[in-house]
């Protein structure tokens, strides 16, 4: 796409872009440049002193048990993650597409979430399961379920998921709303007339319509797991216990920020990099799909 | 509705209840405890219903925070969250509006290279470059300082797509009209392009806001002053630890707090669609 009609100079452009280019070189290239550097040195704990060590920050990574396990950590959480959340909400919305009377009731509320940030909705969830005082804890110790998230991994992690996919409905719920709002009218209702129940018209017709938009929400969701979830960590678990719920990305603030191994979280900066490019491509490539529809 | 069926409309009301309900009760608890006494909170289960401490709790968060953790009050990390929530969305569109029509109206060497160049930064969020980046930030002596925790959160590629996309549905004509009477490139831009750009500006200001508001690794690392915590920052910093050291019923009003600003602006948004 270019425009047919454009102006002439020789130095406004530059002047338009230099406050975009400037912020990104300083505060984007400058520290993902410094980033691969520093992950091919070995720095004492005072940054005073490196020396060049080729690859071996990435082969003691990869040596790294706990490393290992934070990598099986954020497979299960995020597959958790996004699956939950996109079947929740694409249920919700299909539901809430359905219904005539308290329509509007309905979607205000689901949608209620979208806004509240990720580490208050851990800090909410956190105080609903608080082991000593948590209401929901309170329910769960009637049936007999003994319920403390600060010293059992699984139920910490069950935590997190729980908090995270209950931020990410709302967002999901809108596309899929949308989505089935785009759906045309008369398919529905020649599937019906040919006698299809609902089960069957959901499965045959809008679900192979809506598949773009899952396809959409599922890289969202996952980019949402990895990354935005930090808060959500922060503010409840902190990755424990025993690194139970120590995802990738709270390792590189962890191992740089609290244990100052500049090059060791350098490296792993540069693997969630290189993760984050094939993300973003299998995202372009879905995109380049859509337009040619 | 295609036809009817009792049993399903039944069953969608029963879904949608139990979502709603799911969606609701953690919002609806944390109101309620804003409005409890710390003693009432301990008392497990915990009433559910409002209390009589709304205003003694609010009162106590805005002007003298808590007493445990983090004791800066919380009227002043609101002002902080609302420096960033409007910084980041003005300087966005500020920054981002320039960049496309450069790119969109003008012909000039390396300007494929520079939009490629202003695109590529969606592929590097500030959780894959946390060190460097700190780092850069305090070499520019920028910690805790309001251009510290906005600048960087700033460049946007979406943004700057979104503009760039918006501009090449502008018809050529309107150029092409302009030029012939004689306007400059500016005057273009001020007289046509910003105001046929209103509805795109409104759509990511609401957005961008909740996303300025909702911060939290940024500030994070760049706010470890008191001072300059936002709202977000400051109700983490209160939790000190083991549950029931906290003042839960102070925690929840500073959430409640936090969670006002960005959900008023949103559901705005979506009722205007």
């Amino acid at each position: 796409m270019e425009k047919r009609v454009v102006f002439r100079s020789a130095w406004l452009p530059y002047v338009l872009l230099a406050p975009q280019l400037a912020i990104t070189v300083v505060f984007f290239f400058w520290p993902a440049g410094q980033a691969i550097w520093y992950s091919f040195q070995l720095q004492d704990a005072f940054g005073l002193q490196s020396e060049f060590v080729g690859f071996d920050n990435f082969t003691s990574l990869f040596a790294d048990p706990h490393y290992l396990e934070s990598f099986k950590t954020t497979a299960v959480f995020s597959v958790a993650v996004a699956g939950l959340g996109i079947m929740i909400s694409l249920l919700l919305a299909t539901m809430a597409d359905r219904v005539v009377r308290g329509a509007l009731i309905y979607k205000t509320v689901l949608i209620w979430p979208y806004a509240v940030a990720a580490a208050v909705a851990g800090v909410l969830w956190a105080f609903l399961f608080a082991p000593s005082i948590g209401i929901v804890t309170f329910v769960l110790k009637g049936f007999g379920i003994d319920w403390n998230w600060i010293i059992n991994g699984d139920q910490a992690m069950l935590l997190i998921i729980i908090a995270s996919v209950w931020k990410q409905i709302s967002y999901n719920f809108l596309f899929f709303l949308a989505g089935l709002q785009s759906i045309p009218k008369s398919l529905i209702e020649a599937a019906a007339i040919d006698g299809a129940g609902p089960a069957r018209r959901f499965w045959t017709i809008v679900l192979p319509l809506l598949s773009p938009t899952a396809f959409f929400l599922l890289v969202v969701n996952i980019v949402y797991a990895f990354f935005d979830t930090f808060g959500v960590i922060d503010a409840t678990t902190q990755g424990g216990p025993a690194q139970a719920t120590q995802i990738l990305v709270y390792k590189v603030y962890h191992d740089g920020v609290k244990a100052a191994d500049i090059g060791g979280s350098s490296a792993q900066s540069v693997i969630l990099m290189i993760i984050v490019i094939a993300l973003t491509a299998v995202q372009f490539k879905y995109i380049e799909r859509k337009v040619q529809y | 509705m295609v036809e009817k069926r009792p049993l399903l409309d039944f069953i969608t009301h029963a879904v949608l209840i139990v979502g709603a309900f799911v969606i609701a009760f953690p919002l609806y608890v944390t109101f309620v405890a804003s409005t409890l006494s710390l003693d009432e909170i301990m008392s497990v289960p915990m009433p559910l219903l409002p209390g009589s401490h709304f205003v003694e709790n609010y009162s106590q968060v805005l002007f003298a925070g808590s007493t445990t953790g983090s004791q800066e009050a919380v009227l002043s990390m609101l002002l902080n969250s609302t420096v960033m929530a409007l910084a980041v969305p003005l300087g966005k569109i500020t920054i981002s509006i320039l960049s496309s029509f450069a790119i969109v109206y003008f012909r000039f060497p390396l300007r494929n290279f520079f939009f490629w160049m202003i695109f590529v930064t969606l592929m590097l969020p500030v959780e894959v470059r946390i060190i460097p980046t700190f780092k850069v930030m305090a070499d520019l002596g920028l910690l805790n300082t309001y251009a510290g925790l906005t600048l960087p959160l700033i460049a946007s590629a979406t943004a700057t797509f979104l503009f760039r996309q918006f501009f090449m549905t502008i018809p050529d004509e309107l150029a092409e009209a302009a030029r012939m009477d004689g306007a400059g490139p500016m005057r273009f831009f001020w007289d046509v392009v910003v105001p046929l750009s209103k509805t795109t500006m409104a759509a990511l200001f609401v957005i961008q806001f909740i996303y300025g508001w909702n911060q939290y690794l940024w500030p994070l690392l760049i706010a470890s002053d008191e001072s300059m915590y936002t709202v977000v920052i400051g109700i983490k910093r209160m939790i000190v630890g083991g549950d029931a050291a906290n003042e839960w019923n102070l925690i929840m009003a500073t959430a409640m707090l936090a969670m006002l600003p960005p959900g008023t602006r949103g559901n705005r948004k979506m009722s205007e669609q």
